[in-house]
C-alpha cells in the first residue's frame, strides 16, 4: 500500500511534466492541424537553457526562490524564441501544402535541433547537483516510508499555477478568444480582422514556454540531461495529448497525468526495462480504439 | 530599389540578428563542460557573433533579392530544368546507371574503400526503393521502416547461426518474417490518418528496438549477435583455406586468393537485390493493386466509394515494403557478420525517409540520386558526422519549403483519366 502511494506521488510528478509538454502539441494541433514533431526538442532546448542558467546563478549565491524564478523566466524567454523561429522557418511557408509536408519538415527540424545541441553542447550527459533536498515523510511507522520531496511539491504546485494562468489566458482574454476562433475557422477569423499569422506565432510561443518549464522541471527532477531527451519525452507527451483528446487543453493535462501514472506503475510493478514500451503500446492502443481520446471531439472527414 | 526599402530591410536584418543572438547566445555561447565533479561553463562568443553576423547578412541579401521580385528565381529555374532533363532522360539515365554499376568494381580507380561506400549506397538505395512503395506509391508515411530492416537482419542472423542454413534459404525467410511483421503492425494501424500513422510506426520501430535490447535470451541484448555466416558463391565459400571436403571460390576458379572477391560478390548481390526491388516496383505500378495504391494516395474517400478496400490495399503496400526492408536487413547482417540494436535507431529510419522525400516521393531515379548525394557525398566528410546530420535535417526542411514534391517530382499518377496516357 505504501509502495503504491509512493508510486502514485512519483507518477503525478512525472505526469505534470508530460502534461506541460503535451499542451504544446495539442495547441498546435488544434490551431493548424499538424503534429509539431520538433516540440520534444524544444523541450530539450528549454532543459539546456535552464541547466545553463542554473550553473550561472549557482555561482552567484543568490537565494534559491529567486534563482528558481529567474531561471524560469530566462528559460521561457529563450525557448520561446526557438519555438517562434521554428514556426517561421519550417511551418509557416508550408500552409496549404500537402498534408504530410509539415510533418516531414518538422521531422527535419527535430533532427537539426538535436544535432545542433549535440554539436554546441557536446554529446555527453550533463549532470547537475541537486538544488532541493529533503521532503515530507509519511507512514513512518511502517517498513516503507513514503517520501514526498519538496521538489515534487514544487513541480506539482508550479504546474497547477501555470495551468491556472494558462486557462485564464485561453478562456478569458482576447488572445485566447482569437486563438479559439482560429481553431474553428481560420478564413472566417481572418475576415473578422484577426491577425491569424500572429495568433499562430503566439500559440507556438506559449507552447514553447510551457515546454521550457517542463524542461526546467526535468533538469531538477532527474538531475541529468543530454541532447536526446526530447525524443522520448516528446513521444510520451504526444501520447498524452492523444490520450486526452488532441486539441483539448484539459485533455492534454489529464493525458499527461495518465501517462505519467502508467509509466511509473509499469516500471514499479511490471518491468523497468520495458517502461518505454508501455508508453508506446498505450499510444498504439489508444489510437486504434479511441482515436478521439477522452475529451476530444470526433473527427468527421468532409469531402 | 528605393532608399526606404533598404532602410526597411536593414532594420529587418537587425531584428533577425537580435533573434539569432537570443537563439545562439545561451546554447552555443555558453558551453557546459564536465570537469571533475560538477559542470562548468566555457564561453565561446566568437562563434556566436559569427553565426549572428551570417544571419544578418543572409536576411539582408534575401530582403534585397525579394525586393527585386526575383525571389529564389535562380533556385527554382535550376531545379525545374534539372527535373525536366532527368524526366526525359530517365530511361537513358537508368541504363547508363546500371551499366556503370555493373562495371564499377573493375574500374581502375576502384579500391576497397570505394567498394564499401558503393555497397552502403546500394543498401540505402534498396531501402529507399522499398520504402518508396509505402511512402511514394501508397502515400503512407512510415517512420519506423528500420523496424523491418531490423527484423530482417535479426531473423537472418538467428536462423543462420542456429540452424546453419545457407544465405539463399535464410534470405527469403527473413523477407517473409519482415512481411509478417508488416502485416502484424499494419493490420490494426492502417485505418489511422496519415500523421497518426507516422507516429504509430515510429513507436513500433522503437518498441522493436527496445525488445531487441532487453530480450537477452534470444537477441543477446546490446551485445548483438556475432559470427553470422558469410554468404557463399553457390556453395563455394570465400575462404583462404577451406574446410575438409570443401572447395573455396578461388580454388574452384583457379584464382589468387583475395578478400576483394567477397566484397565484389557482396556488391553484385546487393546490386541484384536492389534491381529486383526496382523492377518489382515498376511492374506492380501497372497492376491493379499498384493503381489502387496511387489512387488511395490521391483520394481515399473516392477510392472507398468505388469499392477499393483501403485497409487491405494499404496492407499489401506495407507488407511488400516490409519484405524488401527485410531482404536489405539480411544482406546487412551477412555483410557485417555482426549486428546489434545500435544499427537500428530512429535516425536510420529518418535517413531512409529523407532519401525518399528528397528524391521526390514516387520517383525511382530520385531515390538513387538522393542516396548517392546523402550517403556518398557526406561519407567524404565522415569526420563532420554531427554537422552532416544538421545538413540532413536542414535539407529536409528546405526541400519541403521550396520544392515540396522533391528534387524529381514524380508524384503524378501513372495513369490519368483525361490527359496524356503514358
Amino acid at each position: 500500500m505504501e509502495y503504491f502511494i509512493q508510486q502514485l506521488v512519483n507518477g503525478i510528478t512525472l505526469g505534470s511534466i508530460y502534461g506541460l509538454i503535451a499542451i504544446g502539441y495539442t495547441m498546435v494541433y488544434g490551431i493548424i492541424g499538424m503534429i509539431n514533431f520538433a516540440h520534444g526538442d524544444i523541450f530539450m532546448i528549454g532543459a539546456f537553457v535552464a541547466l545553463i542558467s542554473f550553473i550561472i546563478f549557482g555561482l552567484t549565491g543568490v537565494a534559491l526562490p529567486i534563482i528558481l524564478l529567474l531561471v524560469l523566466l530566462i528559460a521561457m524567454l529563450f525557448t520561446a524564441c526557438y519555438g517562434w523561429t521554428v514556426e517561421k522557418l519550417a511551418y509557416k511557408p508550408l500552409r496549404g501544402s500537402f498534408r504530410l509536408a509539415p510533418l516531414i519538415s518538422a521531422l527535419g527540424m527535430s533532427i537539426v535541433l538535436q544535432n545542433y545541441v549535440q554539436v554546441s553542447q557536446g554529446a555527453r550527459v550533463k549532470p547537475m547537483q541537486p538544488l532541493f533536498s529533503g521532503g515530507l515523510e509519511f507512514f513512518k511507522s511502517s517498513d516503507f516510508i513514503v517520501t514526498v520531496s519538496y521538489l515534487q511539491i514544487f513541480i506539482v504546485v508550479l504546474t497547477i499555477i501555470l495551468m491556472g494562468i494558462f486557462t485564464y489566458l485561453i478562456t478569458k482574454t482576447d488572445l485566447g478568444r482569437a486563438q479559439r476562433a482560429c481553431e474553428q475557422d481560420r478564413t472566417m477569423t481572418a475576415l473578422l480582422g484577426i491577425n491569424v499569422d500572429r495568433t499562430i506565432s503566439i500559440t507556438f510561443i506559449i507552447g514553447s514556454s510551457l515546454a521550457s518549464v517542463a524542461g526546467m522541471m526535468f533538469v531538477l527532477y532527474y538531475g541529468v540531461i543530454d541532447f536526446y531527451i526530447g525524443f522520448l519525452a516528446g513521444i510520451k507527451a504526444f501520447t498524452a495529448a492523444v490520450l486526452g483528446g488532441i486539441g483539448s487543453l484539459p485533455g492534454a493535462m489529464l493525458g499527461g497525468l495518465l501517462i505519467g501514472l502508467i509509466e511509473t506503475f509499469w516500471a514499479g510493478y511490471v518491468s523497468l526495462e520495458y517502461k518505454d514500451v508501455a508508453a508506446f503500446s498505450v499510444l498504439i492502443v489508444v489510437l486504434i480504439f479511441f482515436p478521439t481520446g477522452f475529451l476530444g471531439k470526433p473527427d468527421i472527414e468532409k469531402v | 530599389m528605393e532608399k526606404k526599402d533598404i532602410i526597411q530591410s536593414f532594420k529587418d536584418s537587425l531584428f533577425t540578428g537580435l533573434i539569432a543572438l537570443a537563439l545562439f547566445g545561451p546554447i552555443v555561447g555558453l558551453r557546459t563542460v564536465s570537469k571533475g565533479e560538477g559542470l562548468f561553463i566555457t564561453q565561446q562568443w566568437g562563434v556566436v557573433f559569427l553565426l549572428v553576423g551570417l544571419c544578418i547578412l543572409g536576411r539582408f541579401l534575401i530582403n534585397i533579392n525579394s525586393a527585386r521580385r526575383t525571389e529564389f528565381k535562380i533556385f527554382s529555374t535550376i531545379s525545374s530544368k534539372f527535373s525536366s532533363i532527368t524526366e526525359d532522360k530517365a530511361k537513358h539515365f537508368a541504363i547508363t546507371g546500371i551499366l556503370f554499376a555493373v562495371v564499377f568494381p573493375f574500374l581502375p580507380f576502384t579500391d576497397r574503400y570505394f567498394m564499401d561506400v558503393a555497397i552502403m549506397i546500394l543498401t540505402y538505395i534498396m531501402l529507399g526503393w522499398g520504402l518508396n512503395i509505402v511512402v511514394g506509391l501508397a502515400g503512407l508515411l512510415d517512420l519506423g521502416y528500420v523496424a523491418f530492416y531490423a527484423v530482417g537482419a535479426y531473423s537472418y542472423a538467428l536462423i543462420a547461426t542456429t540452424f546453419g542454413w545457407s544465405f539463399w534459404i535464410c534470405l527469403p525467410l527473413a523477407g517473409v518474417f519482415a512481411a509478417f511483421f508488416g502485416i502484424l503492425l499494419g493490420f490494426p494501424v492502417l485505418r489511422l490518418r496519415g500523421d497518426y500513422l507516422a507516429i504509430v510506426t515510429l513507436g513500433f520501430g522503437e518498441i522493436i528496438r527496445i525488445i531487441l535490447i532487453n530480450w537477452y535470451e534470444v537477441t543477446n541484448g546490446p551485445d548483438g549477435i556475432t559470427g553470422i555466416p558469410r554468404p557463399s558463391f553457390f556453395g563455394l565459400p570465400f575462404k583462404r583455406s577451406p574446410d575438409e571436403g570443401e572447395t573455396s571460390f578461388h580454388l574452384f576458379f583457379n584464382l589468387e586468393y583475395s578478400t576483394m572477391h567477397r566484397i565484389i560478390f557482396l556488391y553484385y548481390l546487393i546490386l541484384v537485390l536492389a534491381l529486383i526491388t526496382n523492377y518489382f516496383t515498376l511492374k506492380i505500378r501497372k497492376l491493379p493493386v499498384g493503381r489502387a495504391w496511387e489512387a488511395l494516395r490521391e483520394d481515399e474517400i473516392a477510392c472507398k466509394s468505388l469499392g477499393v478496400n483501403p485497409t487491405n490495399t494499404k496492407l499489401t503496400a506495407f507488407a511488400i515494403g516490409a519484405m524488401f526492408g527485410g531482404f536489405a536487413g539480411s544482406f546487412f547482417a551477412t555483410r557485417q557478420a555482426f549486428i546489434s540494436p545500435e544499427s537500428f535507431t530512429f535516425i536510420e529510419s529518418a535517413i531512409i525517409v529523407a532519401i525518399v522525400v528528397l528524391g521526390g516521393m514516387g520517383s525511382q531515379t530520385g531515390v538513387v540520386l538522393a542516396s548517392i548525394f546523402l550517403i556518398g557525398i557526406t561519407e567524404m566528410f565522415r569526420d563532420l558526422e554531427q554537422y552532416r546530420m544538421i545538413a540532413f535535417g536542414g535539407a529536409m526542411v528546405l526541400i519541403m519549403v521550396f520544392k515540396p514534391k522533391g528534387i524529381l517530382a514524380n508524384r503524378k499518377p501513372t495513369i490519368l483519366m483525361h490527359g496524356d496516357k503514358k
